[in-house]
């Protein structure tokens, strides 16, 4: 069976790209909050996650995103979202996430949106 | 004319390397009932929901234990049982938080309840720890001309 998540990480102008790929459930969810924590943990808090590659999230992955927000902003980073496909978007928006969270279209918006709004104003 | 019911149950070992085969036959399910995208992309989304926790809480990890799905498809409706021999849980204890609250409290459970509920027509369950333990979850179809 093939990979079914993998995580591409790049940089862009000063930020930490990392790109998803694949579905994120409760089995490949440790995978990216590994990923996110040895940013994290770098120091590399500015980050962007790019989901254009995405399939499915569960509340799983979601959870990693909740679970770092806070240490993220705290250490003067932000975790912007950007390329949600419209049925992965319905999740984050049902449960909220778009009130806490910057999503925006595209890498490109999420550059943009570091430029605009370091953290999201909330 | 009376509704034709069908029925379709898939029987899988209790680790979560299992949820995308889980997903995929409620695609098919959802997808063969006239079900549109976005709602399949629901109906999948809840009954993933609803078999990771049977893995995680209910059989605690515990791979040597089985989650059954069973669907019931008719006219009217997709209706999903999810059924496990675990330890069950109280439904009434689990607290719904506003997300930033779970965010301040760094947990995350509770989320996946929540969507259920969203996503689901209805959702019931019926717990008999350590026998059986059953969630329903009914979804609605769009109703089709003629």
């Amino acid at each position: 069976m093939a990979n079914p998540f993998s995580i591409h990480k790049s940089e862009e102008q000063g930020l930490v790209v990392l790109s998803l790929e694949g579905y994120l459930d409760a089995h490949t969810a440790p995978e990216f909050e590994k990923a996110v924590e040895t940013e994290y943990e770098a120091g590399r808090v500015r980050l962007v996650v790019e989901c254009s590659r995405l399939t499915y999230i569960s509340s799983a992955g979601l959870g990693v995103f909740m679970s770092f927000i806070d240490e993220i902003r705290g250490a003067g980073g932000d975790i912007k979202i950007c390329g949600l496909a419209p049925k992965v978007f319905q999740v984050f928006d049902i449960l909220g996430f778009s009130a806490l969270f910057d999503i925006v279209p595209d890498l490109p918006a999420a550059v943009q949106r570091y430029e605009d709004a370091p953290v999201k104003e909330t | 004319m009376a509704s034709i019911e069908k029925t379709f149950s898939l029987h899988v070992p209790s680790s979560t390397e299992n949820l995308a085969m889980i997903r995929d036959f409620v695609k098919s399910i959802g997808t063969q009932s006239g079900m549109g995208d976005l709602d399949v992309a629901k109906l999948e989304m809840a009954v993933d929901e609803a078999c990771s926790n049977v893995m995680e809480h209910a059989y605690d990890s515990d791979s040597t234990k089985e989650v059954s799905i069973r669907a019931t498809v008719d006219e009217s409706s997709v209706q999903i049982d999810v059924i496990d021999t675990g330890k069950g849980f109280d439904p009434a204890s689990v607290e719904q938080p506003k997300l930033q609250d779970l965010i301040t409290a760094k947990r995350t459970g509770g989320l996946g309840m929540r969507l259920m509920k969203s996503f689901m027509d209805e959702v019931h369950y019926e717990m008999l720890p350590g026998v059986k333990n059953e969630l329903r979850m009914v979804k609605k179809l769009p109703k089709r001309d003629g």
